[in-house]
């Protein structure tokens, strides 16, 4: 781990000055280390590096030794000479030793830079002012820092095909694209799906599909991620928005266990687009396509908008009031869900133990894909075992609390963000309850409900969640919930409130400096605290559990039961 | 007039000398492989590396040096593969070989394959030679049946295949990691270096050897004859005979095999060629394939050997090796030499060569890929009648730009000629954005 | 598309050779050019599925190679070289003469699927400039007149 300060670093000069990296990383790294930056296309930290760019040239040299003695050969002036090779050499396919010098700002470098930027251009449309790349294109930003200003070229540019459909969620446009190869290196290298590659040669080559098979994986739209320039653009945010009035958020994908980090890119209270946040130990790069879909449920038609207590329409406060009263009035029993945060749950565990209540968990799991597509297809479950309101996992159905309540044990159900109907209870089952429901869209569940609160997205509120690997990260929120609405942990914190010697811990904040004094992994955390990145909990309390997950990018049962083995035995 | 001394041609051209296997074991063939079986590998080795050869394809390396960098601790397999994609224009020497006498080639390279120990080797032959590649095939058939390759080969407990790979028109795959990868069944997109060093990571990703073919024939001789004896041919440094290919505007075009060193550019032309057309003067020579630095006619080359010896040379003097036409700022690549006369229009010359550069870029790395299409359509253009002024600085500049910074050498490939003509022309390329040319008909350039 | 089963076994026997089926690509492509005188569609799913690869693969690498076909080249094929020694002695002249005599156009095929024609980059004969190639057959040392000669006989 590299935050218990042991690992090596070795000292190289980044135009002249000294800096301390890790050994063998490539220069593009090791000069972003130093501040400096090296432009590149081709280059992408998670795929091989194949060099064709050709744009981050830089002028590169080792300390000189004697041949015969190893001695080192020194200056006139008693420095240590450095032997510069003759030609400049590529920053990504230059992995940095001891001592060696990296010049990345010269006349030399600069003249190789605006020669590759020139020669890119040359067959390059001037179609900034309808490219949906505009604003994040590396070209553009390039040729501003370091082309010309100016073009020579004054012959035909070469003909390519435009607006190609490559399959249902991204549009190519051969004539931006630069050949960097990085979509295909993608497919070959991350997603295993094969489909595109180039054709022709020489300056006529051309990216594309075999005709018939699509790219139409569910990772297809990492390709426009990382597409440098505007070439392969997502169908679905082509020509929707300019990027540069759009607002980043960080936040957590709630698709699976997974916990990908992701970008909401959101302008004037509605969310555009999602796209993966780098985190090396979860999701390195990239993210599913059907994870970018999850926004639409923001503004989906079934939303729930107000509170309602039986059939007339309440505030929150009177209606997390109502729902207390009923909740502490009848003998109850709470459905909750490892969709919600860990925060919520905290809470939610406050009010069980207020009640007495026992919480029950439904599973969600379906097919895993091996790579950010995990089995178990909820953010939190690992939340849940950690925040203490349950020990163990998720049940398959909620066959149990159904003979709790046909048994006249239940009458009283607190739902969160689950539809009972669709977990094994039956209508019937819901007319011989007094149902009190916290979620975001309406169902059978919510239309049974007696009491209604209604819940917010994970883009309106902020939180967090737990991954397989128990890594806690946070997500913040990106745009504005329906008037009128709370952050689920402060309705929570209401409902809390109001039971008979409870207190309502009031903020998100308050509810974590709880957390954090009675359960010891939370130890010394609090919401702020958490990196951007995430921390690593302990979860080796639960290593007895039988997850669901598989083999996935970042994760691996497996292996990890095999390295534990011998560190037990001895 | 300086003689021939043919080793690697020496029965080629023979009257009644067949490619069948039993005119060449009349000929003393394969008794050289007989004796390289039952020697130590590195014995082998010592001998190629006494010889002082280097590789003739066009860079020149020592073809020992080569051999010595294979990583022999990686465990992998080991392969060899014979460059037979000769596509350097004014390049033709391999064919000779290949067509007329392909078990030498056969035996040079069985020597080589049990010297570095491969596991299989290949013959990678372009796709225009048809025939070629037949007569490779059916002679490794022949070898085959002797056992002069494949199983056990003469009872000596090593065993290796000979495959014959046809390329299919790419002038890229003569460079030898792209050769690697249209070997693999890619598309031959030359590798970066580091870190795919063949001799490291080659074919396969394990170890592999590419040498030409007249290289992989002369191994034969040089453990025929002993290395300290083979570097006794031709001068130091400059080891051995080289077949040297000359096309153009001479008399008598074609294919002579000298000792390195011991005749010049003038003996070559006048008198071996037979001179040039009758009232034509020479105007320039491209003295190792089109990739080569154009020589104009009336330059003088002075300047320093590495061993210190001071030169001063007209365009006749220049000894025909490996180290005389770089001294004179050119190369002599891969020894084809091509001459032009007073009537050639240099920039249709110019713009002949850029199409072909800019149809052969594989497109694999920016400045190769838009930089030669560019180059291309400038020299078209002028072609064409529409020259402009500023057009022979914007080639400089644009080669200037490709130079040094590609993946492959094939930059340097097409940046060479047209930095050269360029310069040593500049003269002729003015005067055509002052007087307009009417377009060809072919709508391209047009020679002669 | 039907491949002969002659073919077959030839490619099969060809598959064994190397190490990985996928460097059979080329060796693959070529055969089955011969037999039919370019590259479908269905070749390109053909080669692909027998190699275990993806048509993109191979789409790829047929596309690369100038002497690989996407529609059926003349019954006969002639082959003019373009490069600078070959034009140095008159190949465009060459290529004119060829253009008359055939009456097709330079990278076409006629209509009745007889002749096509196409510029070469350099054959490896410049010894012998200018030289033509009329399907596997080389021709050295063909001036316009030659060159008459040669569509002459191919008319026959």
């Amino acid at each position: 781990m590299s935050n218990n300060g042991t690992q090596e670093t070795i000292e190289i000069f980044v135009d002249g000055v000294s800096v301390q990296v890790p050994p063998g990383i490539n220069a593009i790294e090791a000069a972003k280390i130093a501040g400096k930056e090296i432009p590149h296309y081709c280059y992408h930290p998670k795929l091989s590096v194949v060099g064709n760019c050709r744009m981050c040239l830089m002028e590169c040299g080792n300390p000189m030794r004697d041949r015969e003695t190893g001695d080192p050969v020194l200056e006139e002036d008693g420095s240590q000479k450095i032997g510069w090779f003759p030609k400049p050499v590529i920053g990504c396919s230059t992995n940095v030793g001891p001592g060696m010098h990296i010049k990345t700002e010269s006349e030399k470098i600069e003249d190789c830079r605006e020669g590759v930027m020139e020669f890119l251009l040359v067959n390059h449309p001037l179609d900034c002012p309808i490219c949906d790349q505009a604003g994040e294109c590396t070209l553009q930003e390039y040729a501003m820092d370091y082309g010309r200003g100016y073009s020579r070229y004054e012959e035909r540019k070469n003909v390519k095909p435009k607006r190609t459909r490559l399959g249902p969620r991204v549009t190519l446009d051969d004539e931006r694209c630069v050949l960097c190869s990085r979509c295909i290196r993608f497919g070959q290298e991350i997603a295993d799906k094969d489909v595109l590659g180039f054709i022709e040669r020489g300056s006529f080559s051309t990216l594309t599909c075999y005709p018939g098979p699509e790219l139409d994986h569910n990772y297809s739209l990492n390709t426009v991620d990382i597409c440098p320039v505007g070439a392969l653009t997502s169908t679905d945010f082509r020509f929707k928005m300019r990027v540069w009035f759009l607002k980043e958020t960080a936040s957590i994908c709630t698709e699976s266990s997974i916990g990908t980090n992701t970008l909401v890119w959101s302008r004037e209270g509605k969310v555009h687009r999602i796209t993966p946040r780098r985190n090396d130990d979860v999701n390195d790069t990239w993210m599913t396509d059907s994870g970018r879909q999850l926004f639409h449920q923001v503004e989906a038609d079934t939303r729930l908008k107000s509170f309602r207590i039986e059939s007339a329409s309440a505030d929150a406060t009177s209606a997390a009031k109502a729902a207390a009263n009923q909740l502490f009035t009848g003998k109850a029993a709470i459905v909750a869900s490892t969709h919600q945060s860990v925060e919520e749950l905290f809470l939610t565990r406050k009010i069980a133990e207020a009640l007495g209540a026992k919480a029950h968990f439904v599973r969600h799991l379906s097919e895993g894909d091996g790579l950010l597509l995990s089995e178990d297809r909820t953010p939190n479950t690992r939340g849940a075992l950690l925040t203490g309101i349950t020990g163990e996992l998720p049940a398959e159905n909620l066959s149990a609390l159904a003979k709790q309540i046909d048994a006249g044990e239940v009458d009283t159900l607190l739902a969160i963000h689950e539809d009972l109907t669709e977990s094994g209870l039956t209508s019937a089952h819901l007319d011989k309850v007094k149902l009190i429901y916290l979620g975001t869209q309406e169902n059978a569940t919510s239309q049974a409900a007696n009491i209604l609160l209604p819940g917010l997205t994970v883009f309106e509120k902020n939180g967090s969640f737990v991954n397989l690997n128990f890594r806690l990260q946070k997500f913040h929120q990106a745009v504005p919930g329906p008037a009128g609405l709370l952050p689920d942990v402060l309705l929570l914190g209401q409902v809390l409130g109001n039971l008979p010697g409870q207190a309502n811990p009031g903020s998100l904040n308050a509810a974590w400096e709880a957390l954090a004094n009675e359960i010891p992994a939370f130890e010394g955390l609090a919401y702020a605290s958490i990196p951007p990145v995430g921390t690593q909990l302990d979860g080796s309390a639960f290593s007895k559990l039988a997850f669901p997950e598989t083999k996935s990018l970042k994760f691996n049962p497996a292996a990890e039961k095999e390295e534990a083995a011998p560190a037990n035995a001895g | 007039m300086p003689e021939e001394k043919r080793i690697i041609l020496k029965y080629a051209d023979e009257p009644g000398y067949t490619r069948d296997i039993d005119c060449y074991l009349k000929h003393g063939g394969y008794e050289i492989l007989k004796k390289a079986v039952k020697m130590e590998p590195d014995t082998i080795h010592k001998e190629v590396m006494d010889s002082g050869i280097r590789g003739r394809g066009g860079a020149g390396f020592p073809t020992g040096l080569k051999w010595k960098f294979l990583d022999r601790k990686s465990g992998k397999p080991i392969y060899l593969i014979c460059n037979a994609d000769e596509s350097e224009p004014g390049t033709f020497k391999d064919k000779q070989v290949i067509y007329k006498d392909p078990h030498q080639l056969i035996e040079g390279m069985m020597i080589s394959a049990f010297c570095i120990k491969a596991k299989q080797a290949f013959i990678y032959i372009r796709g225009e030679f048809f025939e070629g590649a037949k007569i490779l095939e059916e002679a490794i058939e022949e070898a085959r049946a002797k056992n002069f390759l494949g199983d056990n080969i003469l009872g000596s407990g090593y065993s290796c295949d000979l495959v014959v790979h046809r390329g299919a028109g790419a002038y890229i795959c003569g460079e030898e990691t792209g050769l690697i990868e249209s070997l693999e069944g890619k598309r031959p997109y030359p590798r970066i270096k580091p870190p795919y060093f063949p001799a490291v990571l080659g074919v396969y990703q394990c170890p592999t050897i590419v040498n030409n073919v007249e290289t992989l024939c002369n191994v034969k001789h040089i453990l025929d004859m002993g290395g300290a004896e083979y570097a006794k041919i031709g001068v130091p440094n400059n080891t051995g005979t080289r077949i040297w290919c000359v096309s153009g505007h001479v008399q008598k075009p074609g294919y002579y095999e000298f000792p390195c060193g011991k005749i010049t550019m003038g003996e070559m032309i006048n008198d071996v060629c037979g001179g040039l057309f009758p009232g034509r003067t020479l105007k320039a020579i491209i003295p190792g394939g089109s990739s080569a630095k154009v020589l104009r006619a009336d330059e003088r080359f002075q300047g320093k050997l590495k061993d210190g010896t001071e030169f001063d040379w007209s365009i006749w003097d220049i000894p025909l090796d490996f180290d005389s036409p770089m001294a004179c700022g050119s190369m002599s690549g891969s020894g084809g030499i091509m001459v032009m006369d007073d009537t050639t229009d240099i920039v249709q010359a110019l713009s002949n060569l850029n199409a072909f550069y800019a149809h052969e870029s594989c497109g694999q790395c920016t400045p190769c890929r838009e930089g030669v299409q560019w180059m291309r359509k400038v020299t078209k253009r002028m072609c064409n009648g529409d020259s402009r002024e500023g057009d022979a600085d914007l080639l400089l500049s644009i080669a200037n730009q490709i130079e040094g910074r590609t993946v492959c050498a094939f930059g340097e490939a097409a940046a060479w000629p047209v930095q050269s003509f360029v310069k040593k022309f500049k003269d002729d390329f003015e005067a055509y954005s002052k007087k307009p040319v009417v377009s060809s008909e072919c709508g391209d350039n047009q020679l002669v | 598309m039907e491949l002969s089963p002659e073919l077959i076994k030839k490619i099969d026997a060809r598959v064994e050779k190397y190490p990985t089926k996928r460097s059979a690509v080329l060796p693959l492509l070529h055969m089955i050019q011969e037999e039919l005188r370019y590259i479908p569609d269905e070749a390109i799913e053909w080669v692909a599925h027998r190699l275990e690869l993806e048509p993109m693969q191979v789409y790829e690498v047929v596309t690369f190679y100038p002497m690989l076909k996407r529609t059926p080249m003349g019954k006969k094929h002639v082959r003019v070289c373009r490069t600078l020694a070959c034009a140095l002695r008159g190949s465009y002249q060459v290529c004119k003469a060829i253009q008359e005599e055939l009456g097709v156009e330079l990278d076409h095929t006629t209509e009745d699927g007889e002749y096509s024609l196409e510029f070469m980059e350099c054959l490896a004969s410049c010894g012998t400039a200018p030289v033509v190639m009329v399907n596997e057959e080389h021709y050295d040392n063909v001036d316009v007149e030659k060159a008459r000669e040669i569509c002459r006989g191919l008319k026959k």
